[in-house]
């Protein structure tokens, strides 16, 4: 099977079927391992003492609601430019996904921020930027929801993700431009970082299972998308005949 | 020359037309007919380009048109279903503006003579917000004097014209496919043509 | 047939340049021919700027402080007012269809749209802004600091609100679904607009925020109106 012929959604939706439980338990097992490195293995932090722990939860779900975004985008672009439905689906079912990582990254860096800084809500360029990342998110999703014609919201909405998409770059770079109480980026691919390697590991580890999480989640929601917008198709019917002869 | 091949347009989940195909040379007129909703005015913008089909394709002097291609808005001209009139403006201003973005701008004398000869002369310097139905449908008819292009799509243009407006209209439209032009139109209403210049599609 | 009095003309190319200058001057008369609901949109942004010292305090170091912080948001808020007017009354009536439909590149057209628009709406904004700013009580540098940001910044506003005006265009919930799209991509441009009067008060450079302010207005520059054209096409199909 080519690539082609999995952009087709009846072609695209076992596949997802039978490939989003391995992500999910992927996911799972990343999780516990994270956890627990995160939570067991990582050394105390000299000034901030067990608070700092929620770093393990807030730099993964940051980095995901930013990576989710520019995926979404790039779908998104995907699809204006070779007409693809499924490309839009893929967006379409991103968007939520994305929107958590956000406000689990917002939620955690607040719950840090209060005994860290003493407050839970600082004005600075990374936690304001993350904050309007969120509000990209709703409005992607609100577009979507507003439109009644499916082809009409699937171009909008791929337009305005991309429009967004130049946001996410000014987040990333905001810390080098602005003098924040933020601490610097501590992982970077380029510089050393500047964490125990144990800590690096640990939020590596969360990374990666935050993303296969996203990727699981994403594949199942399209599936829920492509029944509801494919609903009329033949391949559809048949195979929901199939399925009550099973259950 | 005009073609279409197998174009299907869709509305939502429900399929519009299908397998609609034809050949227009020049000097002939299309028009389709078919009951509210069967696509008429969709497939008229697939022509124009504005909107793609759900499958197949049209070409126009043989190139492929695809949306928003720069040849077809260089050589169609797209009278919609409302009129397109700005209300703060006279009607001739309307025209002027509408030539200029035609890339025709027209000098004041031309739109004068194009506005007698749809009986608006006395009109001309009225903002277009009190003009009537039939009033602006005429104006458009103006446009179609002012503005050179050889392929028309039409969309109901007999829509609010009395019989002498009718009477304009079918004398533009004879004009134009004796010198060579095409015409595609929607109507409800049978154009008074030579029948040999004609061809009717049916949708829905 | 009817004889017209001279031949018709033709223009050969269908320039970018001559294509704004159409659109701007076409959306500028319309604007003009309905001066009252500019007047209107001018006076809203007046009366916001008033309503602070109304609900808080009319302690002079106060509003000083504040000042070019209400200017902005006034201004921001101003122009989500006026941004459905930009393509709404032309979708409305089938004009925009035929804009589509010119030979005219549409980005051009689009952008000459959004430049009247700035004429009519954000330069107006930014001829009263000193005068507002002298009712805050604020320095003679400060007042031409926060000037100069919106005179940079307002253009901005008109670029990037018309790709939301045109995605928005006949969508259910409009104006307030504009203004949750619009907001997020705005507000870069208040945290450097607004930011550049509070760093001279804190007795350092504004270059930076100016820097920026440019910048984007160079990167709006190019991309809205590519955006917008696209928006408008989506519209449409």
């Amino acid at each position: 099977m080519n690539l082609y012929q999995l952009s087709s959604p009846s072609t695209f939706y076992p596949v997802a079927g039978r490939v989003a439980p391995w992500f999910a338990g992927a996911a799972a097992i990343l999780g516990v391992v994270g956890l627990w490195i995160a939570f067991a293995i990582a050394p105390t932090d000299f000034q901030q003492g067990e608070v700092y722990r929620i770093i393990f939860i807030h730099v993964p779900s940051a980095w995901m609601s930013m990576f989710v975004y520019l995926v979404m985008a790039f779908w998104g672009a995907m699809a204006l430019a070779f007409n693809t439905r499924l490309s839009s689906m893929m967006a379409q079912s991103l968007a939520p996904t994305g929107a958590l990582m956000t406000f689990i990254a917002l939620w955690t860096g607040a719950l840090w921020g209060r005994p860290t800084w003493g407050t839970y809500w600082a004005w600075d360029a990374r936690m304001t930027s993350e904050l309007i990342l969120l509000f990209l998110y709703f409005g992607v999703i609100a577009l979507r929801n507003a439109i009644d014609d499916p082809r009409r919201a699937d171009r909008a909405c791929a337009l305005l993700s991309i429009v967004g998409a130049v946001n996410v770059p000014i987040i990333y770079f905001s810390v080098k431009w602005w003098n924040t109480l933020h601490q610097g980026a501590s992982v970077s691919l380029t510089a050393a970082p500047k964490m125990a390697a144990t800590m690096l590991t640990g939020m590596l580890v969360l990374a990666l299972a935050a993303w296969f999480y996203t990727i699981a989640v994403a594949l199942w929601r399209v599936q829920a998308i492509i029944l509801e917008r494919e609903r009329g198709a033949a391949w559809i019917r048949s195979m929901r005949g199939m399925k009550a002869a099973t259950t | 020359m005009l073609e279409a091949q197998d174009l299907a347009a869709r509305r939502g989940h429900s399929t519009l037309f299908s397998g609609v195909s034809f050949r227009l040379a020049q000097g002939r007129v299309l028009t389709l007919t078919g009951p509210n909703g069967s696509g008429k005015t969709t497939l008229l913008r697939i022509l124009a380009g504005l909107t793609a089909p759900w499958s197949g394709h049209v070409r126009w002097q043989d190139q492929a048109v695809s949306p928003f291609a720069p040849r077809i808005r260089q050589d169609a001209l797209l009278a919609g279903h409302v009129p397109g009139l700005k209300d703060e403006l006279t009607a001739a201003e309307n025209l002027e503006i509408q030539c200029a973005l035609a890339g025709q701008p027209a000098p004041a004398s031309n739109v004068r003579a194009a506005l007698e000869a749809v009986a608006l002369g006395a009109a001309h310097a009225l903002p277009a917000g009190v003009l009537s139905q039939g009033q602006r449908r005429r104006v458009s008819l103006a446009r179609l004097m002012l503005v050179q292009r050889p392929l028309w799509l039409l969309d109901e243009p007999a829509t609010a014209l009395d019989t002498a407006g009718l009477a304009l209209l079918a004398r533009l439209v004879g004009a134009h496919v004796v010198a060579g032009g095409i015409v595609v139109a929607t109507t409800h209403q049978a154009l008074d043509l030579p029948a040999e210049r004609m061809t009717a599609l049916a949708l829905g | 047939m009817t004889t017209l009095a001279q031949p018709l003309a033709t223009t050969a190319d269908y320039g970018a340049w001559a294509a704004i200058r159409l659109a701007a001057q076409r959306d500028l008369k319309l604007a003009l021919r309905s001066r009252a609901e500019l007047g209107v949109q001018l006076l809203f942004y007046v009366i916001v700027v008033s309503l602070f010292p109304l609900a808080s305090s009319p302690e002079r170091t106060l509003l000083a402080t504040m000042a070019p912080g209400i200017l902005w948001v006034a201004a921001l808020l101003a122009a989500l007012l006026s941004l459905p007017r930009l393509f709404g009354s032309d979708y409305n009536d089938g004009s925009l269809e035929q804009l589509a439909m010119s030979p005219y590149p549409l980005p051009a057209l689009v952008s000459g749209k959004m430049l009247a628009h700035w004429l009519t709406t954000g330069l107006p904004m930014v001829a009263l802004a000193p005068l507002l700013a002298l009712q805050y009580g604020l320095d003679a540098e400060l007042v031409i600091i926060v000037t100069l940001s919106l005179l940079v910044g307002t253009p901005i506003l008109s670029l990037i609100g018309g790709i939301g005006a045109a995605l928005t265009l006949g969508v259910r919930g409009g104006g307030s679904l504009l203004a949750l799209l619009v907001l997020p991509l705005f507000i870069p441009v208040l945290i450097f607009g607004a930011g550049a009067a509070d760093a001279v008060r804190a007795g350092l450079s504004a270059s930076a925020n100016f820097s920026l302010l440019g910048a984007g207005l160079l990167v709006a520059l190019v991309g809205a109106p590519l955006a917008g054209a696209a928006a408008v096409r989506i519209a449409l199909d």
